[in-house]
């Protein structure tokens, strides 16, 4: 738990002093209102005014549905080989680097062992911010695993999923990720235990159209995007613009694809109840 | 190309169509005028250039040249094969919930005699065959279908054989609303506990996900000029490069032709096309995949269902090379 101190503000150069209020505030998406960061940080990463649901960093994600510290990481350090030796604009080896860099996690999943309501669960998250949550060897390989070791210790499993799909730089070895996932899953539902699937915003492409669609139980967070293509391509083939909503979770909810719609709010106790339900 | 397909010529396939024109032309006039050995020896000498220039333009073929080839729009597609391969063979149709999608066909027929389940993208010939079959590209009542039927052949103890040619799964609002990522997901799981042999060839464009979900098998083929990867070209160099018309850089860059497939370890085996691509000998394409089916069915049909579904799995298990820290594999107290 964490301490908040009121530190008088620094005296700064006047320029500097603008910018480092403008990083306080934020305009919500949602309702367009100028809010303060802190209120949103505090409030789960969710607009205090409109229930906006902004990105969850993956650590906080987990932290907010495990029992606290119950949490032990696994398959920690997996790297891609690189085997296509992908070059675009820039090496993949670098892309890699930087996205490292900018989200301090070492790939686009993170997954382990944790408990809820005092329950094991093996479970996973993706990270949005590494290279759009996207799905190469190592995520497969994660996620491959998550189902393996849930099936050694029959427990139930939890993958929440935010990506954009299939990552293009390790091309059919990212496409085949979807077949080797789907395989675990297949010999884990011989244990008898649940597979939750959470699908947050946004769940595309070769996700969606894998695990996160393979859910004994499918939950979304409010308004996540979820679809096998993205709006864009849509839009490009039928030339004209989506209607409002569409592929949303409402959307889907609506369309009979998913279970329920839950508030971040409430995702560890839905999660806990569903678990004592099927486990 | 054998036969009175019209043909349709790509630009590198041009200095060879010339080529053979002369030569037609020059039979054609050798038959009317009488045979003069003068003609003949010529006929020879242009019979042999013939076979020299397409050596040469098949010899070195870049991967834009295989996409182009895999999309020509003489080519076999999966019904040509199922008319040239089996016999017997009996269309099932429909999902039994929403639709039958002529995208993706599927039926009963038999090779060498037994019974198999045949499935497959089918593209059209002409315009209004394209629309109805939507290019090749699958919504999710096809997959459905596809699924009916993989039980179907499960429950007869029937082997699967799946011919995969498409650009991708349908993009369209339709598509999207009734679940195409639910149906090729389902699609895939299911697959992968099929408890008979399942074989999956592709035979034209291998399109992403939409083109997985009648490939998760226990030997995967890919016709020579064929590709297989997690996105097309042209979309690829969309997002990559903001530029559709990119197509033959990002095609480098996925290194997504079926030699690649089988350099990287994904193809169990590479069938040879006819000289020049399937367009130009159906027939003899035709026999090189039934000899390659033949031999793994051969292979495949002694496996009792526990080790069909063991081999499957072990077949995707490995694929995706990561590199791992040596503390993650010691092996602690609690595993
Ligand atoms: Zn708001």
């Amino acid at each position: 738990m964490a301490w908040y101190h009121r530190v008088p503000a620094p005296k700064l150069p006047s320029e500097q002093r603008k910018s480092r209020m403008e990083g306080l505030w934020i305009r919500c998406d949602g309702c367009g209102e100028i809010i303060y960061k802190a209120d949103v940080e505090k409030n789960l990463e969710v607009c205090p005014k409109c229930d906006e649901h902004f990105p969850l960093p993956v650590r906080r994600r987990l932290e907010l549905v495990l029992d606290p510290g119950s949490f032990e990481e696994h398959d920690i350090g997996l790297e891609s080989t690189d085997p296509l030796q992908f070059a675009d604009s820039r090496k993949y080896k670098e892309r890699l680097k930087a996205s490292q860099k900018s989200s301090g996690e070492g790939e686009a999943f993170v997954s382990g062992i944790g408990r809820i309501a005092g329950r094991e669960v093996s479970l996973g998250a993706f990270e949005f911010n590494f290279m759009g949550g996207s799905m190469g060897s190592v995520v497969g390989e994660k996620v491959t695993r998550i189902f393996e070791r849930a099936t050694e210790r029959r427990i139930p499993s939890i993958i929440f999923s935010a990506s954009g799909g299939a990552r293009m730089q390790e091309a059919i070895f990212s496409l085949m990720q979807m077949a080797k996932s789907s395989a675990a899953l297949a010999r884990f539902r011989a244990v008898k235990k649940p597979y939750i699937s959470v699908l947050l915003d946004p769940t595309t492409g070769g996700v969606a159209a894998s695990f996160a669609f393979q859910g004994d139980v499918i939950l979304a967070e409010p308004k996540a995007l979820i679809g096998f293509a993205g709006p864009r391509v849509i839009e490009q083939t039928i030339r004209q613009k989506l209607p409002e909503g569409f592929q949303r979770s409402e959307f889907l909810l609506e369309h009979g694809m998913i279970d329920a719609i839950v508030h971040r709010k409430e995702m560890r106790e839905r999660l806990a109840q569903l678990l004592g339900l099927l486990a | 190309m054998k036969g009175s397909m019209a043909t349709y010529a790509l630009d590198f396939e041009k200095p060879l169509l010339e080529l053979e024109q002369k030569l037609v032309e020059l039979k054609r006039h050798a038959a009317t005028e009488g045979g003069a050995d003068a003609l003949d020896s010529e006929i020879r000498r242009l019979e042999k250039r013939c076979t020299r220039l397409q050596q040469e333009i098949f010899a070195e073929l870049s991967r834009w040249q295989v996409v182009q080839l895999s999309r020509h729009p003489n080519r076999p597609y999966t019904l040509d094969y199922v008319q040239r391969l089996f016999t017997d063979f009996i269309e099932l149709h429909g999902d039994r919930s929403f639709a039958d999608d002529a995208a993706l066909i599927g039926g009963l027929a038999r090779f060498d005699g037994e019974p198999v389940l045949l499935l497959g993208q089918q593209k059209g010939r002409s315009t209004k065959e394209n629309i109805l079959r939507s290019f090749g590209m699958p919504r999710p009542e096809g997959y459905r279908k596809a699924l009916r039927l993989m039980k179907l052949a499960e429950r007869f103890d029937r082997p699967v054989i799946a011919f995969i040619d498409t650009p991708g799964a349908y993009p369209g609002i339709d598509a999207e609303e009734r679940g195409q990522a639910e149906a090729i997901a389902v699609c895939l799981e299911e697959m992968a506990a099929l408890t008979v042999p399942v074989i999956s060839v592709v035979i034209g464009e291998g399109g992403s996900g939409g083109a997985l979900a009648i490939g998760v098998c226990n030997r995967l083929l890919m016709l020579q000029y064929s590709w297989y990867s997690v996105i097309s070209p042209e979309s690829c160099a969309a997002i990559l490069y903001r530029d559709a018309s990119k197509g033959e850089r990002a095609a480098e860059a996925l290194k997504l032709t079926a030699r690649d497939a089988y350099q990287l370890g994904i193809v169990d085996q590479l069938v040879d096309e006819a000289p020049g691509g399937a367009h130009r000998d159906p027939d003899l394409t035709a026999k090189n995949l039934g000899a390659a089916l033949r031999q793994h069915l051969r292979e495949l049909r002694p496996l009792g269902p526990k080790s069909i579904v063991e081999d499957r799995y072990a077949k995707f298990r490995k694929l995706g090379p990561v590199t791992e820290p040596a503390r993650n594999a010691a092996p602690s107290a609690r595993d």
